[in-house]
């Protein structure tokens, strides 16, 4: 067991990865906000996953407890998943309406 | 060094993710985005997660991104045909999202988290062989569900892709 703490988690206070995270996801709500482009939107989701898993593994590493860890590891492996049912989402629906702008697909709405 | 560093990848980051957000060229959000995943693999490398390091450049920067890639190249969507929303809406989405960012940097302002605990810290937790053994030991279920969600998620992509009669195609 190695208890030589890294220069980074002796320098950096945790509440700066807090802060970054935040940066980082407020990006990713801004991009889903403002484009129309579904495959745009669809990544600005997978920064908003990733300020996420700083997060958790930033808070794992500090306290020293590779449970979080793990945790960013499921994100990541459900986020691959969801990538692949995604993407064949759109696929479809540019196959339909030659498109894919998020506001033709408004039947839904109301 | 390694404070320097850390403040270096930030800003990368986070230059690159508004880079995702603002590209005209959807081709453009792509490599911005995958940058921005090489600096938060270097983010992982810093607080000592090699596991993670090396998994998120495999899976998000090698495979998420080629799908991506992929499927705008296979759409035909490499230049820039996006209709803009009107100035209003956007101005309107970047008050929300900045409100929002603003909301979270005030409710997290005067928290201190508990730092680093030196007499119970241990670097070694996000080895590949320590991770490896949480991973097999403790979350044995979770993992193999995993794998059944990789399964139903192949099987949900191919039924999704399949050709239907009497749909339009290309």
């Amino acid at each position: 067991m190695d208890q030589t703490i890294p220069e980074v988690i002796r320098t950096i206070p945790l509440q700066y990865y807090v802060f970054f995270a935040t940066a980082l996801f407020a990006i990713g709500v801004l991009g889903v906000l403002t484009r129309r482009n579904a495959i745009i939107i669809f990544m600005c989701v997978e920064l908003m996953l990733n300020a996420v898993n700083i997060l958790l593994a930033a808070f794992s590493a500090y306290r020293a407890d590779p449970n979080g860890q793990v945790f960013v590891f499921f994100i990541m492996a459900v986020a691959a998943a969801e990538v692949a049912v995604g993407l064949g989402i759109i696929v479809m629906i540019y196959r339909n309406v030659q498109n894919t702008d998020v506001n033709l697909l408004d039947r839904l709405k109301w | 060094m390694g404070t320097s560093l850390f403040y270096f990848l930030a800003f990368v980051a986070l230059i690159s993710a508004l880079g995702v957000v603002f590209a005209k060229n959807p081709i453009h959000s792509v490599l911005f985005l995958i940058l921005t995943f090489f600096a938060i693999s270097g983010h992982y490398l810093l607080l000592n997660a090699q596991f993670l390091a090396a998994v998120n450049i495999i899976v998000y920067a090698g495979a998420i991104m080629v799908l991506f890639l992929f499927v705008i190249m296979f759409l035909n969507l490499n230049t820039d045909t996006e209709p803009h929303k009107p100035a209003l809406a956007k101005v309107t989405a970047a008050v929300a999202g900045g409100l929002l960012l603003l909301v979270l940097i005030a409710a997290l302002r005067n928290v201190t988290p508990v730092g680093a605990d030196a007499a119970t810290f241990d670097s070694q937790i996000g080895m590949v062989n320590r991770l490896g053994l949480v991973l097999y030991q403790q979350y044995l279920l979770p993992f193999e569900l995993a794998s059944v969600l990789f399964l139903v998620a192949m099987v949900g992509a191919v039924m999704l892709g399949k050709r239907e009669e009497g749909e339009r195609n290309f």
